[in-house]
C-alpha cells in the first residue's frame, strides 16, 4: 500500500436506487479512506438508509458498484458476501439485539456462528469487548430489556465489534440518549477508533457527534452526495446544506465545540 | 501449532507465529494449553506473529497474568505488540469495576426461595387474571349502555376476520369429518343391516358436538393466536402505553371489540359448519349407501330432537368467551422480549383448546343431566 494514495476501504461508484418510480440515488460516489470517520447526514427520506444497506450488501442497488476493500459486493454471491459480512460490525438505530437473549449471548453469537470456540474463551472474548465500550462485566447477564437506553446502544457496539472488525457502522448512535450520554458515547467511538485504528462510517443526525468525531461529512441532497472535510462542507453553498450547518440548532452546537477547544487550549 | 521452542543454553525460548487472531481461535485456546506444559521458565518472542488482532492479544496476555500469577517466569523478549498497550490501559481505565456478585446460598434455601417466589407470582398472576376479566365486565357494562363506547366499526372488522374469513377452512373441514363419521359408521351400521341410521349418526354428532367443536378448534388456532400476537407487539411497542396516555381504554378498543366480534362470529361459523356437515352426510349417504336426498331430509327430521341443533348452537357463544379471553390475557401478559411473544402465543392457543374441550365436557354431563 503506497503512503500517497491508499486504497479506500470502501468505494460507492455511481450508485442508483430506485423504488418504482421513486428514484433515491442517481449516481452516488463516495470513497470511505481506511481509518477515518465519515459522517452521512441528510434529511429525512433521503436515502441514508437506503445507502447504508446497499453498502451492508442488505440490500442490491438498481446500477452501480460497491467494493468494499477491492471487491465488488454488489454482484456477489450470497457465501462470498459472507466473508465480506464477517469483516465489518453493524449497529442499527434502535441496538436491534435480540431480545430473548442476554447481553453476553448477544455479543457471543456472531463468534459462535463463526469460530469453534471454547465456553472460557467466549466468556473472556465477552468481558473484553464488555470492558472496551465501557459496560460493567456484570452487565452481560442482563437482557436488553433491563439495559437503559445509553447501555444498549454500547451492547450493540459490544456486538458489532465481536468479531474485531475493521470497519464499523454505526446508524444513528446517539439518537434517543440523553446530552450526557450522547457525549460519552462520542467520546467512546473516538477513542476506540484513535486505539483500533478503526475505519467508521456512521449516519448521524446529531450535530454535536458529527462535529466531535467525524474527520469528513457525507451531506445526501438533491438524490446526489456531496464528500467533504468539515470545514469544506459548511462553506459548501447549497441551501440545504447551509441551513443544516447554519440554522439555529446547529449554531448552538458549534459554540459549544468551540467552547470546549477553548477551554482544553488553555493552559491550566 | 501457532509456536516453535527452541532450546538455547540456560532457557527455552517460545517464538510465537503465525495469525494470532479471532479467526484461529480454536488454534490459539490449543497453543495457550500447549504453552502452559512447557515449563515455567520460559522467555516469549512476539516478534514471529504475522497477525495479531485484540481478540488474540486479549487471550495471550490473560494468559501470561495467570501464568505470572501461578508462580510462572516469563521473560517477554523483543517488543511487546501495541495492543497490550490499549489493554493495559482498558483495564486501568475500569479497575473500580463491581465485583461479581455473591456466590449462592444453600439448595434448601434455594428450593424455599424458589417455592416462594412460585407462590407469589401465582397469587400475582392469579389477581390479576381477575382484574383483567371484572376490567373487561365493566368496559362491556359502560359499552351497552352507549354506541360511543361499543366500538362499532372495530367490532365489525374482527366479525370479519375471525368469521368471514374462516368460513372455508371450516366449511371444508366439517364437511370432510363428516364423511369421515359418515363413512365409518356406514361400515358398521351395514353389518346389522341398519345403514338408514347413519343418518342419525351423523346428524346428531354433527349438530350436537363436531360442528361446534370444530369450529372452536379452528377459531382457537387462527384468531385466538392472532389475539395473542397482536396484542403482544403492541405491548412490545408501546402502543397500549400510547393509548392509555391519551385517555383511551384500551379493554374498550382492543379487547372487548375482540370479545363481542368473535361471540357473534363463532355461533354463525358453527351454524355454516353444520350445514356443511349435513351436506357432507348427505353426499356419501347417496354415494355409498344409496339413501337419496328425498329420503334423506325427512330421515334427519324424524332423527332430531327439538333441542338437538341448539344444544350445539348454544356453546359457541361460550367458547368463543373462552377463545377471546384467553387470546387477549395472553397478549396483554407479554413482557420485553420476542420469546414471551411467542411462548405466551403457544400458551394462548394450547389453553383455549384445552378450556374449549373442557367446557364441552361439563355441557355433555350437564345436558344428559337436564336431559336437554
Amino acid at each position: 500500500m503506497s503512503d500517497s494514495q491508499p486504497a479506500p476501504i470502501i468505494s460507492v461508484r455511481n450508485l442508483v436506487n430506485r423504488f418504482g418510480k421513486q428514484i433515491v440515488h442517481d449516481g452516488v460516489s463516495l470513497d470511505v479512506k481506511r481509518g477515518e470517520v465519515l459522517g452521512i447526514v441528510g434529511g429525512s427520506g433521503s436515502g441514508k438508509s437506503v445507502l447504508l444497506r446497499t453498502m451492508l450488501g442488505l440490500q442490491r442497488p438498481s446500477s452501480g458498484q460497491v467494493l468494499i476493500e477491492g471487491r465488488e459486493i454488489t454482484r456477489m454471491s450470497d457465501s462470498e458476501l459472507l466473508s465480506v459480512k464477517r469483516r465489518y460490525g453493524v449497529t442499527f438505530q434502535h441496538g436491534a439485539l435480540f431480545s430473548s437473549l442476554t447481553v453476553a449471548e448477544n455479543i457471543q453469537l456472531p463468534i459462535r456462528e463463526y469460530f469453534d470456540a471454547s465456553p472460557a474463551a467466549l466468556e473472556s472474548l465477552t468481558e473484553l469487548r464488555l470492558r472496551m465500550v465501557g459496560l460493567p462485566v456484570d452487565a452481560g447477564g442482563k437482557l436488553p430489556s433491563q439495559l437503559s437506553g445509553g447501555m444498549v446502544k454500547r451492547a450493540a457496539l459490544a456486538r458489532s465489534l465481536a468479531l474485531d472488525p475493521a470497519l464499523l457502522f454505526l446508524d444513528e448512535p446517539t439518537a434517543g440518549l440523553d446530552p450526557i450520554s450522547a457525549a460519552s458515547f462520542d467520546e467512546l467511538v473516538t477513542y476506540l477508533h484513535r486505539s483500533l485504528k478503526l475505519t467508521i462510517v456512521m449516519i448521524t443526525h446529531d450535530l454535536d457527534t458529527l462535529l466531535s468525531t467525524c474527520s469528513r461529512v457525507a451531506v445526501l441532497v438533491d438524490r446526489k452526495i456531496v464528500v467533504d472535510t468539515l470545514d469544506g462542507i459548511m462553506k459548501n453553498p447549497h441551501p440545504w446544506i447551509q441551513e443544516y450547518f447554519h440554522g439555529p440548532r446547529a449554531r448552538a452546537a458549534q459554540a459549544a465545540v468551540a467552547d470546549d477547544a477553548t477551554e482544553q487550549g488553555r493552559p491550566s | 501449532m501457532l509456536f516453535e521452542s527452541e532450546r538455547s543454553g540456560d532457557g527455552l525460548t517460545l517464538r510465537l507465529r503465525g495469525g494470532w487472531c479471532i479467526d484461529n481461535l480454536r488454534e490459539i485456546e490449543n497453543s495457550l494449553a500447549q504453552l502452559n506444559e512447557q515449563g515455567r521458565q520460559i522467555k516469549l518472542d512476539f516478534s514471529g506473529i504475522q497477525t495479531l488482532d485484540l481478540s488474540g492479544a486479549w487471550l495471550l496476555r490473560n494468559w501470561l497474568e495467570r501464568t505470572s500469577q501461578a508462580g510462572g517466569r516469563i521473560e517477554v523478549v523483543g517488543e511487546r505488540p501495541s495492543h497490550f498497550a490499549f489493554l493495559d490501559e482498558l483495564l486501568q481505565r475500569q479497575s473500580a469495576q463491581p465485583g461479581a456478585s455473591p456466590p449462592s446460598a444453600t439448595s434448601l434455601r434455594d428450593a424455599v426461595v424458589w417455592i416462594g417466589r412460585g407462590t407469589i407470582q401465582q397469587a400475582k398472576q392469579t389477581r390479576d387474571a381477575i382484574g383483567f376479566f371484572g376490567r373487561i365486565a365493566a368496559t362491556m357494562l359502560r359499552a351497552m349502555r352507549s354506541a360511543h363506547h361499543l366500538r362499532l366499526p372495530s367490532i365489525a372488522r374482527h366479525v370479519y376476520e375471525t368469521g368471514i374469513q374462516a368460513i372455508p377452512i371450516v366449511s371444508l373441514i366439517a364437511f370432510l369429518i363428516s364423511v369421515i363419521v359418515a363413512y365409518l359408521g356406514a361400515q358398521q351400521l351395514q353389518t346389522f343391516g341398519a345403514e338408514i341410521f347413519t343418518v342419525d349418526l351423523v346428524a346428531i354428532s354433527v349438530l350436537r358436538e363436531m360442528g361446534v367443536l370444530l369450529t372452536s378448534i379452528i377459531v382457537a388456532g387462527r384468531s385466538g393466536s392472532a389475539f395473542a400476537a397482536e396484542i403482544g407487539v403492541m405491548r412490545l411497542n408501546d402502543e397500549i402505553d400510547a393509548l392509555q396516555s391519551m385517555g383511551v381504554d384500551f379493554y374498550e378498543v382492543l379487547v372487548v371489540p375482540r370479545l363481542i366480534g368473535l361471540v357473534i362470529a363463532l355461533p354463525l361459523l358453527t351454524i355454516i359448519a353444520d350445514a356443511m356437515g349435513l351436506a357432507g352426510g348427505a353426499l356419501l349417504s347417496s354415494m355409498l349407501l344409496d339413501i337419496q336426498l328425498t329420503q334423506f331430509i325427512p330421515r334427519v327430521q324424524d332423527a332430531l330432537a327439538p333441542t338437538t341443533f341448539w344444544a350445539g348452537l348454544i356453546k359457541a357463544p361460550v367458547f368463543a368467551m373462552l377463545i377471546a379471553l384467553v387470546g387477549t390475557y395472553r397478549g396483554m401478559q407479554v413482557r420485553d422480549s420476542s420469546r414471551e411473544l411467542g411462548r405466551l402465543t403457544t400458551l394462548a392457543v394450547v389453553q383455549s383448546i384445552f378450556l374449549v374441550i373442557f367446557a364441552d365436557a361439563i355441557f355433555a354431563v350437564v345436558f344428559v343431566e337436564l336431559d336437554f
